[in-house]
């Protein structure tokens, strides 16, 4: 188990919460500790509105260990609307085929559990295709 | 500057060699390059190894393999770098030689992949950004995938445009000894070959294996008046890193630090890209080696696939990592010691005609860690 760690990354998993550099302005996700626009030193929360689209795509149909329960699923990187692209799941996808371009927005949805099935579970953001 | 050159070279062949284990792999290599070195010893022992603390829960390399290999004692560790761990282990013993500080050093590239009959796909994730890409499930081949599905839809290439890489590979390994696939492919097999992650099939991607090769280096100055093997200069050796993670980069599809790791190897050898005669490319994916063979030079973006037509400076000329095999951290001393075979003609039926420069290169992760190497003889 992992606990501190799931704890750490709360915010930018359950809620989509980077950064703004004090310095350039420049929108990050997720956060760092250097602007890798301006190398000002970033520290700024800043709340994504979880809006974006699908820069590319693929289906995993053999997953690594830990997330067997979950295959196949649909990995994605998305491009956020503020400007940073984030790597992540996608879900509710229905019928609907994914295209790249394709309008996604962020939910927060159980990821996996962390060791047996009486470990953790962890929580964090996935993209589901906006809703028509 | 000093003239570093390439004494000695061993490799063991490429496989899955569930009776051997890291140390003896290990050993191997390093016996066989002191033998092609006419015995020639190091004073320092530089170890590339991305997977042995997980996968064989062994760490501290340095001590455990040099006291195997009868060079107990010397200055040695492990150089961590992902898949390129091998190629940077070379720029070590580079360095290290290059200053003075030792007058001959060995680079080892070493992996045991076999030792577990599962769960290695989440040990090599381990070379992802882990918070934010291992955790969401993704692995080296789905970044893989995610590029070259973006790469088909940017550039409107077919998955198919992709194919002669893999033909190429299997086409050179099956006169390479030390393959792990020494069989040719019909092109047949590639169009109705299975998906793994899509759009990557079968083919796409190179096989995990077991392996270790060593390299050793001396100063010119060094060498005995009539050495055992022809010498190969090390002209130029660089390491350039980009953002680990796929998502951090402006443009994905341009692998800044292999265009950079190129350029800054070339200017220390005074070459440039289009002077070699062959280039050992990182073909870890069949996507790597186009974004790779763009990053250089030798097509725009959007244009790599089309060398097959265009015509193109030898590449994989033993195989590359989809047919030789991809023993991991070890797969960048592989790339060295055939690019050495070629230089010194004692490379057969897959002998280069005439070579005497070439380039190799080696990926860590989608290009996050870049190592370039130019050889000349």
């Amino acid at each position: 188990m992992e606990i501190p760690r799931h704890w750490r990354l709360k915010k930018q998993r359950y809620a989509l919460v980077g950064e703004v550099c004090p310095h350039c302005e420049a929108k990050i996700f997720p956060p760092r500790d250097v602007c890798p626009h301006c190398s000002g030193e970033a520290k700024t929360p800043y709340q994504f509105s979880g809006q974006g689209e699908v820069y590319s795509y693929t289906v995993m149909n053999d997953a690594p260990a830990g997330f067997e329960e979950n295959t196949p699923y649909t990995v994605a990187v998305v491009k956020l609307a503020e400007g940073p692209m984030v790597t992540a799941q996608l879900t509710d996808l229905g019928a609907e085929p994914v295209k790249i371009g394709m309008p996604v927005e962020m939910v927060t949805r159980r990821i996996r559990s962390d060791g047996n099935d009486r470990g953790m579970i962890v929580y964090g953001y996935k993209f589901r295709p906006v809703m028509q | 500057m000093t003239e570093v050159v390439i004494a000695g070279i061993g490799m063991t062949p490429v496989g899955e060699h569930w009776d051997l284990s890291l140390r003896t792999l290990a050993a191997r290599a390093i016996l066989s390059a002191e033998k092609d070195a006419g015995g020639l010893k190091p004073q320092a022992l530089y170890i590339g190894n991305f997977l042995g603390s997980m996968v064989s829960h062994q760490a501290n390399l340095g001590a455990l393999i040099t006291d195997n290999s009868g060079l107990g004692g010397i200055e040695s560790f492990t150089i961590e770098a992902a898949e390129a761990s091998g190629a940077a282990a070379l720029h070590m013993a580079y360095l290290a030689v290059s200053s003075g500080f030792v007058d001959t050093a060995m680079a080892l590239g070493v992996e045991k992949v076999t030792d577990m009959t599962d769960g290695v796909e989440k040990i090599l994730a381990t070379g992802l950004d882990f918070d934010y890409e291992g955790f969401e499930g993704v692995t080296p081949a789905a970044q893989a995938a995610l590029l070259m599905q973006r790469y088909i839809y940017q550039y409107g290439v077919g998955h198919a445009a992709f194919n002669w890489l893999p033909l190429l590979a299997h086409t050179n390994a099956v006169h390479n000894p030390n393959a792990m696939y020494r069989k040719a492919l019909k092109p047949e097999v590639l169009q109705s070959a299975p998906p793994v992650v899509d759009p990557l099939t079968l083919y796409d991607i190179a096989p995990y294996a077991d392996g270790a090769a060593a390299v050793i280096l001396t100063r010119s100055g060094l060498l005995p008046k009539k050495p055992v093997q022809k010498p190969v200069r090390l002209l130029g050796s660089s390491v350039i890193t980009d953002a680990l993670a796929l998502y951090d980069r402006p443009d994905p599809l341009r692998f800044e630090a292999a265009r950079r790791s190129v350029e800054q190897a070339c200017r220390q050898a005074g070459i440039l890209p289009g002077d070699v005669d062959l280039f050992e490319v990182d073909d870890f994916t069949s996507i790597y080696a186009v974004l790779a063979l763009e990053a250089a030079g030798f097509a725009l973006p959007g244009e790599g696939t089309q060398l097959s037509e265009r015509g193109h400076v030898p590449l994989l000329t033993m195989g590359g990592s989809k047919a030789r095999g991809c023993p991991v951290g070890a797969s960048g001393l592989y790339q060295v010691c055939e690019a050495v075979t070629q230089l010194r003609g004692q490379a057969g039926a897959l002998q280069v005609p005439g070579a005497r420069l070439a380039m190799t290169q080696s990926l860590g992760g989608p290009a996050s860690t870049a190592v370039t190497h130019i050889l000349k003889v």
